[in-house]
């Protein structure tokens, strides 16, 4: 009985194996036939065309993002017939999956030309650390960005003075959202600094609706960062993440307190809402406030909302004439295998004809300053006039202004407090994370 | 001699398998050590040397604290709360009743589903919502005029886990049950039916025979929900995502190497991991290789 057993379970063994072996067959056959194929073909029609062709790697794979890629993909290949276009996108977890792909591609030697990422320290922090991505000065002198392009925006993206990425869009972080009926109902103007946010706030308490509309972690991080720069004001708040404002400083105490009363007006029920879930209580008229990056207008849109009647935007308090952003980026690989074609990718990639391709579908503006109004809706039109004419500074939750490390350090000490309410300890703990991993010593 | 051959054959058979968890389970657990005990931080692989300050540091790390209580908090209450259950169920399924076999795959139903699906499930279930946005089960609670049970559920400070570990009750429960079915059914009737002989009544025969007898079931039980409870994650980030309040190891685990790029910190919570699941581990898988050896 138990040999008859011993000898089921070897059989089924064995089978498992073979079935393994012949998964592997079945996967490489394709690849025999195709590969003569493949190296033929271009062969036959032209004999340098293996540099003909730009590897772009990608999280954007559903919704506007795709069809914005898409987009610009098509205004590539008018200007460029002869290369071919490679779209290496990864789906999931905006991004997580996308960039462990990347890690193990850059690992193992094997990069694609060029990859997206979000502008400033993410990427720099990452990858010029890692020696893995090409400065792109001449690039940018060559194809003139640097007067079409914010001056304040050039050194949030530049590191020793070499810039390494190539923003498509933008989105503004530092918008408080509003509900304009629930405002006027209980006689309350939009609050352009904190005081009068606070009072704002008192004042629709007392009335009983829910002054602040707030989610799950990460938009508290994104909420302490407007806080920051609407307390600190557009230069300490940049000093903060260059090393010239000391986060052990009064003014920061100051700004962290701030944060803390602002987190008293909010719904208690935040930790188990979305983003979406806490932008839609002020749709419906649940709450009055939220502070959000603009990608929310694209949803409000998307509820079949209209801007100024169902949603109102103002800067956060305290951040009027600051535009606090984020930007999805292209870089250039080093040792990228078709350097040619990764150039022709990111010239387009930083063209006014890319970018007018691109922002209207995904819902965010161009990088540049002369990109076309008349593409664009209300909200962005408005935010296009801020974005050349404001001081630019840059978003932590979203990568601009610290390192992965950093960031997640910050998110740590930021969970605790949350926990815990010392605004003290909150202090110590940004302190030793700056330390650590900032640019504090 | 004809042994000689069968047993080569018998290591030949199972060689190709010994080989791949030597190499994919026993050099990436050494693999994980080294990098447990070097500076690595970044893309780029550093290794090095730190010694054992990745975990001194973890020790002093007032998240990894936070981790610690969590995962006591949902061990226990999850540990207890599917035994207690499982075994109550068992209990009541093993009287005969009609339609046996129906309930048994009702209770067995959960089991069958991911964490994740369980997770998004309880998190419409879980809504802490209060006024008019109050749903699932506190909605449920009020209009049966049950206002105390209405509570925050996760996101109540310090035991939000516990409600956590009540969706993983209602997931493992059922399993709990199978094996206490089993258990009770491997029990001879002799046993109880002298018991009664003796004039012991319903509930000293399952204190005092039943419950004995089931200790080998228990056991299994501890051990298989144990390291489960341990180990948990999905279910976790299906509720609530990734909040310090919920924090678990395996958590951190994932957000201090692949978000925050920490590797040896990293490395280190996942050798404590380890470390932990395998104290629980080793004592139980020496103890039925030694039960078996004596049959």
């Amino acid at each position: 009985m138990k040999k008859n057993l011993l000898a089921l379970l070897s059989i089924l063994m064995i089978a498992s194996f073979a079935i393994v072996a012949c998964g592997g067959a079945a996967t490489e056959a394709p690849a025999m036939t195709e590969a003569p194929a493949a190296t033929e073909a271009p062969a036959a029609t032209e004999a340098p065309a293996a540099a003909d062709k730009v590897e772009v790697f990608s999280w954007w794979t559903g919704g506007g993002e795709a069809a914005g890629l898409a987009a610009m993909q098509t205004v590539f290949s008018a200007a460029y017939p002869n290369i071919e276009f490679i779209n290496a996108a990864v789906a999931g977890g905006a991004g997580t999956n996308a960039r462990a792909v990347l890690a193990t591609r850059l690992q193992a030697g094997d990069p694609p030309d060029s990859w997206q990422g979000h502008a400033g320290q993410e990427l720099i922090g990452t990858y010029v650390a890692g020696g893995q991505i090409e400065p792109l000065n001449d690039l940018y002198a060559a194809e003139g960005w640097l007067d079409v392009m914010p001056k304040t925006l050039i050194p949030l993206i530049s590191n020793d003075g070499n810039i390494y990425s190539v923003p498509v869009n933008i989105h503004r972080a530092n918008v408080l959202w509003y509900n304009p009926s629930v405002l006027s109902a209980n006689g309350v103007e939009v609050p352009t600094t904190m005081d009068e946010w606070f009072a704002a706030m008192d004042t629709l308490k007392a009335a009983g609706v829910q002054p602040l509309a707030l989610g799950e972690q990460w938009t508290k991080m994104h909420l302490m960062e407007t806080v920051l720069l609407g307390t600190l004001g557009a230069d300490a708040y940049n000093g903060l993440w260059d090393g010239t404002t000391d986060w052990a400083s009064p003014e920061v105490k100051a700004a962290l307190d701030n944060y803390a009363k602002v987190l008293t007006y909010a719904n208690s029920d935040s930790s188990s809402l979305s983003w979406q879930d806490a932008a839609q209580l002020v749709i419906n008229g649940d709450a009055a406030f939220n502070v959000m990056g603009d990608w929310a207008e694209g949803y409000f849109r998307e509820l079949g909302k209209t801007p100024k009647t169902d949603y109102g935007w103002a800067p956060t308090p305290g951040s009027s004439g600051v535009f606090q952003f984020l930007s999805d980026s292209f870089v250039l690989a080093v040792g990228a295998p078709h350097p040619d074609g990764a150039m022709a990718w990111l010239k387009i990639a930083g063209s006014k004809e890319g970018q007018e391709a691109f922002n209207p579908v995904k819902g965010s503006i161009c990088a540049r300053t002369d990109c076309d109004k008349s593409l664009f809706g209300e909200y962005l039109q408005s935010a296009m006039d801020d974005w050349s004419s404001n001081v630019v500074v840059g978003s932590l939750t979203h990568g601009v202004v610290a390192n992965d490390s950093w960031k997640t350090e910050i998110d740590t000490a930021l969970g605790l407090f949350i926990a815990d309410g010392n605004v003290d300890g909150f202090q110590a703990a940004l302190v030793a994370a700056c330390a650590s991993s900032g640019p504090c010593k | 001699m004809f042994r000689d051959k069968d047993r080569f054959l018998n290591i030949l058979l199972i060689s190709p398998s010994i080989l791949a968890i030597l190499i994919f389970v026993y050099a990436f657990i050494g693999w994980s050590v080294r990098v447990s005990l070097s500076k690595w931080k970044g893309l780029t692989a550093d290794y090095t040397w730190n010694g054992i300050k990745n975990y001194l540091d973890l020790f002093a790390d007032p998240r990894f604290h936070v981790d610690i209580r969590n995962t006591l908090i949902f061990t226990g209450v999850f540990v207890f709360g599917s035994i207690l259950l499982g075994f109550t169920l068992a209990v009541m399924l093993d009287q005969g009743l009609k339609g046996e076999g129906f309930f048994r795959s009702l209770f067995l139903f959960p089991m069958a589903i991911s964490y994740i699906v369980t997770g998004v499930v309880w998190r419409w279930l879980m809504n802490p919502a209060a006024g008019s946005r109050t749903s699932g089960l506190n909605l449920l609670f009020t209009n049966m005029g049950l206002d105390s049970l209405v509570n925050k559920w996760h996101t109540t400070p310090t035991w939000g886990i516990a409600a956590i570990a009540l969706a993983a009750i209602w997931q493992m429960s059922g399993y709990t049950m199978a094996l206490y079915l089993a258990g009770l059914r491997a029990i001879p009737e002799d046993l109880k039916e002298a018991a009664r002989i003796d004039g012991a009544s319903e509930v000293q025969i399952y204190r005092h025979i039943m419950l004995p007898l089931l200790s080998p079931v228990t056991l299994s039980a501890l051990i298989i929900l144990g390291h489960m409870s341990l180990k948990v994650f999905d279910l976790i980030v299906a509720v609530a995502g990734k909040q310090l309040p919920l924090d678990v190891p395996a958590i951190y685990m994932w957000q201090i190497t692949f978000d925050g790029l920490f590797y040896g910190r990293g490395a280190a919570v996942g050798i404590l991991l380890l470390i932990s699941i395998a104290v629980l581990i080793i004592p139980y898988i020496r103890y039925t290789l030694k039960t078996e050896a004596e049959q």
